[in-house]
């Protein structure tokens, strides 16, 4: 364990035009594809097999387990697609890499198709970040210009064509079976599995989908070796990460550190809650991962720690809320944004969201007894794993945590005849040290 | 042990997986999923997204259940997820495999609220308008909300509504609030259809089927969408608010329409149908039926329906209601009159008063001038039938056309023609089989089971056909078949070569008509030198056979065909004309028929409606409909499809009936009054197997026609009569009609380009009959070819141009 920033990723954020290729590669960039363009692909994906690379998107799958299923002998191309959908509640840690430094998820998804030996990647963008799209794009040109991509790539003989998609802003493009039907011009909607996208996944061809921050995290790999990201993190879950601290602390931002690293450091890191109050309760990993309180400050942010506090790491958006805030206000906005984001396709979500919105609104206003908790717990339990995918998953968790943890602030409305917060206390633009 | 599988095959032991369900032990083949392995015993899981005919997408999820897999040390592992928690599996998504173990709702505490969960979620934005709902009482939302839901709904919120209804097409309506989107419609119109013009849109809670602004939902299968919709949210506007379910008596029964036999349930109610739906029949149509067969049946009840006999006054001259006994006489007495008589009859028979008629005209009026084909037929047509189809049996069937490798179709457009035919050929085609069509141009149909056009102009289907025997890219061979459509009569030499093609390559053939009583007419001996079961008229030791039965002698002399029978008519040679449902407009010579009745002496006129010809006949009698009586269809397989009478009440009389009536005046009784003992008469008939006439080798005449030209003179006229039409059995089912393809007349970009105008601008087709004016288009046919639909928007090609297919006409920009 250790205490200190462990910046790779973001290392270079604070360079002079730190997006640039020539920034870039004044920093060493492209070394390591150079590297990789020397080693067999299958070489690499031991390699990355080695490091333990879990992938960053929220679900902790072994980044090189998943390279390893893609069938070789398929006669169909191959295709590397990478998420930078990022649309999950707090998370903010892909579009500010793609920001700062393009060119590192470049490099990355350059090395990651050769290993698994696709000659097309696409790079799929939520749609909202024009900025982020326009700065990738460049990036891209950039790396055609200087011969990274395209035919041949440095006399290697291996072809690579990369494309930047953006899509159309549903929080659902970001499941990846939804993603891929999506890139393939369709509405997005999960799809059937099996098959799996690494069997029949992109225009029914193998396919390997991997979150931006997995696939930039493989050219540090490929340079500094698999031990040295070994040294990183825990012993299942290694390396650096991005930590995205948002809300009521005094310097939000993205905090590069190794797996494993607490709230109560990161915080220290981060200048604290904001001055003059404490900390309520937390995310751990967006708002799909069920909150925390301040009994889990210790908690080692990695995927055994959360997971055995009775959360997830999910994508370590780390959303943070001091006393001021009402939880069930919150967990209400919380509710409208899955309502909203589900897709449709299966019941539970579609219609459960649409329930919960509902009744949370009522019971905000003060128009509820206990009963409707249990009736708010029993829906829970009648998304949760119900539904077709993650997303209606995903609803539940502010739902069942919060009652969990904070049952009496519920009763408090009831008792109340509404909410019994000033909901501009908790707003940033709030008087310093001003109190509920 | 084996089990049989759904297609009635034994399964080898190898091929089966054994699981446990409800602690039940089964086996089934691999692949099955478990929803269906849950039904082999007897268990019931609730759905609603899936259907065995449609490709699973596991969306409602109303279907979970729990289920465990045997871990490495075989034990078996129960599914979990999220971290924890049991995840029920959808089990019409899941694949049964070996040593799984299933608990359903009835086992398993946690399916059974899983499925408690979804039914909840799924009613809390349903309306509560049951009451006024057409699904009512059999709907499968309502029957398993009692059987797997919750009494009482805990919702007090605010449902979601949208305004109702939606027209997503004439035919079809939508109450979006009703719907549980379960993607079963526009799966069935993807798959199945061919026809994706609805689609879901939106999110959420709002998502809902939508149509595209600018396509409507424009399919000829659109009406199954409302059969398999597991709610009322699909409704037809025919039967919107006509009944309560319960209300109606369901009968099984043969769809009228084409030559597919489809099963089909006529739901009816004091005597009157009131809706009709697909019977589930796996070797025939499966559970898919054509909105014709499902839409089309007002036509026997329209103004013009005819009630009573009639005949001729003979002060007045005008038509007068009588007795059927006096009909009879005077029909009987008017025939002997007139002496020599010719038997004219439609395609729309069934297969007993088809044989009436055909033993009528051989025992009660002693001729062999008898001829179902009221349309264009040649002699070469009459050899062919006699040959290859006649008394055939059961041949190629809709299920081999899913076994063979390629289909071959020549003068003949399944999705117009025989709409169930064209279904199972894009399933089949879905699944590999290449079909190939000798047709003047890619129709929409042909795009849809994934075709390839040898395109051909009409006339040159025989040269087609010949030059597919050395073709190595179809590659025709004893793992094909050949499709052969009644067209093909008018073009010489096109059936000899399809039969001589078939005979070279081992290719199997089948003819497809279009209307469902013509291969039952063939069988009958409806043609002049046919007798019943393809026992040909020269044949004396044919003669004998049926005389047996008959018990009299039969005429050796092959009679008139149909257009020989309106010849001797008009040259007097014929006085008596026995005329059985025959439209004159439908005849190769509309003005020839008509000539025919005005100049016959005496003509008998057994018909539905009110025609041209009840108008000109001499005695007329109303014949029973198709849901008025009991009788068989044969389809163009061979394959009988036998029907009850489903109006129990109808006291119309079938044909036969009717016919069995004047023969006993003539002194020549029938032998059957019945349709039962029509079918004994058959049956004790038999099958021929004595020597059959050969098949006949017309040469294909010279080399094909050139006609390339683009300037708007001496074009190839191509048609053929689209599904949905100004056919008169569609009459009065206007929201079907609304649902046809407008009239159309296509020709080549190039032909196009030299008429001057654009496309969907007005032209006008002449032929030597006059003329018809409407909107041309493009597609991919030859330069110097028209194709216009035979019967649509009131255009009837051989009644206004005076012309059949293969005729030359000439096409000008702008209205006659
Ligand atoms: C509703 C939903 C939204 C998701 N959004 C994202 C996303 O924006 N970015 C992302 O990388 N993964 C997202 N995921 C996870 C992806 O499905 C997938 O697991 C991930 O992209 C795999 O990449 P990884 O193995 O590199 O983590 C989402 C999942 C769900 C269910
Ligand atoms: S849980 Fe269902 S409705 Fe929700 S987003 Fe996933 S598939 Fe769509
Ligand atoms: S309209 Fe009917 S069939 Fe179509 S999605 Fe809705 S419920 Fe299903
Ligand atoms: S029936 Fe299985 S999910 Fe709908």
């Amino acid at each position: 364990m250790t205490d200190t920033l462990t910046p790779v990723l973001s290392d270079n954020w604070d360079a002079e035009r730190s997006w640039t290729l020539d920034s870039y590669a004044d920093g060493g960039g492209y070394d390591a594809l150079k590297t990789a363009l020397g080693m067999e692909p299958g070489a690499l994906i031991d390699l990355v097999k080695d490091s333990g690379l879990r992938g960053r998107g929220g679900a902790g799958f072994p980044t090189g387990m998943k390279w390893g299923f893609i069938p070789q002998d398929n006669p169909n191309p191959k295709y590397l697609v990478v998420n930078a959908d990022e649309s999950e509640p707090g998370t903010c840690k892909d579009i500010p890499l793609m920001m700062a430094s393009p060119h590192t998820l470049v490099e990355g998804v350059i090395i990651s198709a050769y290993a698994i030996r696709a000659n097309h990647a696409f790079i799929y963008v939520r749609g909202e970040v024009l900025h982020v799209i326009r700065r990738l794009q460049r990036a891209v040109q950039e790396a055609y210009l200087a011969g990274h991509l395209g035919k041949d790539i440095h006399g290697s003989g291996y072809d690579l064509e990369l494309v930047v998609h953006a899509g159309a802003g549903a929080y659902i493009c970001g499941e990846e079976t939804a993603l891929l039907d999506s890139l393939e011009g369709r509405r997005g909607q999960p799809r059937l599995r099996p098959p799996f996208p690494a069997v029949a996944g992109l225009y029914a061809s193998p396919t390997v989908i991997n979150n931006v921050e997995s696939i930039a995290s493989v050219p540090s790999i490929v340079r500094n070796g698999a031990s040295w990201f070994g040294s990183m993190g825990t012993e299942k879950s290694k390396g650096m990460t991005l930590y995205s601290l948002s809300g009521h602390v005094t310097r939000p931002g993205q905090y590069e550190a190794p797996l494993g690293i607490t709230l109560r450091q990161l915080l220290d890191l981060a200048g604290g809650v904001r001055e003059g109050h404490e900390l309520k309760f937390w995310t751990p990993g967006g708002s799909s991962t069920p909150i925390l309180t301040a009994e889990h400050l210790d908690v080692p942010l990695d995927y055994e720690g959360v997971g055995a506090a009775g959360s997830m790491l999910g994508t370590k958006a780390l959303q943070v809320f001091d006393e001021t805030t009402c939880v069930v206000r919150a967990v209400l906005r919380w509710t409208e944004f899955y309502k909203h984001e589900s897709c449709g396709k299966c019941t539970p979500c579609r219609e459960g969201t649409w329930w919960l919105v509902q009744t949370l609104a009522r019971l905000e206003k003060g128009q509820g007894t206990e009963a409707d908790l249990e009736t708010l717990l029993d829906q829970c339990d009648n998304i949760l794993g119900r539904s077709f995918c993650a997303l209606g998953d995903g609803a539940t968790s502010p739902i069942t945590s919060s009652i969990q943890y904070f049952r009496d602030e519920y009763v408090a409305h009831f008792e109340h005849g509404g909410c019994p917060f000033d909901p501009a206390k908790s707003t940033l633009f709030a008087p310093a040290g001003a109190h509920a | 042990m084996t089990v049989t599988s759904k297609e009635g095959q034994e399964v080898a032991k190898a091929d089966l997986v054994t699981l446990t369900i409800d602690g039940v032990e089964v086996s089934v083949p691999k692949g099955t999923l478990v929803i269906r392995a849950a039904e082999q015993i007897g268990v019931q899981i609730p759905r609603f997204c899936d259907h065995p005919l449609l490709a699973p997408v596991g969306a409602c999820r109303q279907c979970l259940v729990e289920v465990a897999l045997p871990g490495p040390d075989g034990e078996p592992r129960t599914m979990m997820g999220p971290p924890g928690r049991v995840k029920p599996q959808a089990s019409c998504t899941l694949t049964a495999s070996e040593g799984m173990v299933v608990n359903t709702q009835i086992s398993s505490p946690i399916a059974d609220k899983a499925q408690q969960g979804v039914m909840e979620a799924l009613l809390i934005n349903h309306p509560l308008d049951c009451p006024v709902c057409d699904k009512g009482g059999e709907c499968p939302l309502q029957n398993q909300a009692m059987s797997n839901g919750r009494g009482e709904t805990r919702f007090v919120e605010t449902k979601r509504t949208f305004p109702k209804p939606i027209n997503i097409s004439a035919q079809v309506l939508l109450d979006r609030e009703r719907c549980v989107l379960c993607a079963r419609c526009t799966r069935f119109s993807e798959q199945i259809a061919g026809d994706p013009f609805i689609a879901l849109i939106e999110r959420g809670a709002l998502q809902q089927v939508g149509i595209y602004e600018k396509e409507p939902f424009e399919s000829y299968f659109s009406g199954n969408t409302i059969q398999i919709c597991p709610v009322g949210a699909l409704t037809s506007a025919a039967y919107r608010f006509r009944a309560r379910p319960f209300d109606l008596v369901s009968t099984p029964s043969v769809a009228e329409h084409d030559a597919c036999g489809s099963a089909i349930r006529v739901d009816h109610r004091r005597g009157k149908v009131v809706r009709r739906l697909s019977g589930e029949d796996p070797a025939v149509n499966e559970e898919w039926i054509t909105d014709k067969d499902r839409f089309g049946f007002t036509y026997a009840r329209q103004d013009d329906r005819l009630t009573h006999p009639m005949v001729r006054d003979e002060e007045t001259g005008e038509l007068r209601t009588a007795s059927w006994p006096e009909a009879f006489v005077v029909a009987a007495r008017g025939l002997q009159a007139a002496g020599a008589t010719g038997v004219l009859t439609g395609g729309r028979l069934t297969l007993e008063d088809a044989y009436a008629y055909s033993k009528f005209a051989r025992v009660a009026l002693g001729t062999n001038d008898v001829d179902f084909r009221a349309r264009a037929h040649s002699a070469e047509e009459e050899a062919f039938l006699a040959s290859t189809v006649a008394g055939t049996g059961l041949g190629v069937t809709f299920e081999d056309l899913e076994k063979v490798g390629t289909v071959v179709l020549a003068g003949l457009e399944p999705e117009d023609e025989a709409g169930t035919l064209f279904l199972r050929l894009r399933k089949a085609a879905r699944k590999g089989l290449k079909v190939v069509s000798i047709a003047p141009f890619t129709s929409r149909g042909l795009a849809k089971m994934h075709g390839t056009l040898i395109r051909t102009a009409p006339g040159d289907e025989a040269a087609a056909l010949e030059a597919l025997a050395h073709d190595g890219e179809v590659a025709l061979d004893a793992g094909g078949i050949l499709l052969i459509g009644e067209r093909l009569a008018a073009v010489p030499g096109a059936l000899s070569a399809a039969a001589a093609l078939a005979g070279t390559t081992g290719a199997r053939l089948a003819w497809v008509p279009r209307r469902a009583g013509d291969r039952g007419a063939v069988d009958a001996g409806l043609l002049p030198s046919l007798l019943p079961g393809g026992r040909p008229v020269d044949d004396a030791a044919a003669r004998v056979d049926l005389g047996t039965v008959w018990g009299t002698t039969v005429g050796h002399e092959p009679g008139r065909d149909a257009a020989g029978i309106v010849a001797a008519a008009i040259a007097g040679e014929i006085g008596g004309l026995v005329v059985g449902g025959v439209d004159p407009d439908d005849t190769a010579d509309p003005a020839a028929t008509r000539a025919a009745i005005g100049a016959a002496s005496f003509v008998v006129s057994l018909e539905l409606r009110a025609t041209d010809v009840t108008q000109a006949a001499d005695v007329v009698l109303p014949v029973a409909a198709a849901a008025e009586k009991a009788g068989t269809f044969v389809t163009w397989e061979g394959r009988q499809r036998p029907f009850g009478k489903v109006l129990v009440e109808s006291h119309a009389l079938p044909d036969l009936r009717v016919l069995a009536g004047i023969a006993d005046e003539l002194g020549t009784p029938l032998g059957f009054k019945t349709v039962e003992a029509a079918r004994a008469e058959l049956s004790e008939l038999g099958g021929w197997d004595g020597d059959r006439v050969a098949a006949p080798t017309v040469s294909t005449g010279s080399t094909t026609r050139e006609s390339s030209t683009t300037d708007g003179d001496g074009l190839r006229l191509a048609t053929w009569k689209q599904m949905i039409d100004d056919a008169s059995m569609l009459d009065g089912d206007d929201y079907l009609r609304a649902t046809g393809r407008a009239a159309v007349a296509l020709v080549s970009a190039g032909t196009l380009a030299g008429l001057g105008v654009e496309a969907g601008a007005n032209v006008t087709v002449t032929g030597p009959g006059g003329s018809a004016t409407l909107p041309v288009g493009v597609a991919d046919l030859a330069d110097g070819v028209v194709w216009l639909p035979a019967g649509s928007d009131g255009i009837n090609v051989n009644r206004d141009l005076g012309a059949t297919a293969g005729a030359t006409v000439s096409v000008e920009g702008g209205a006659a």
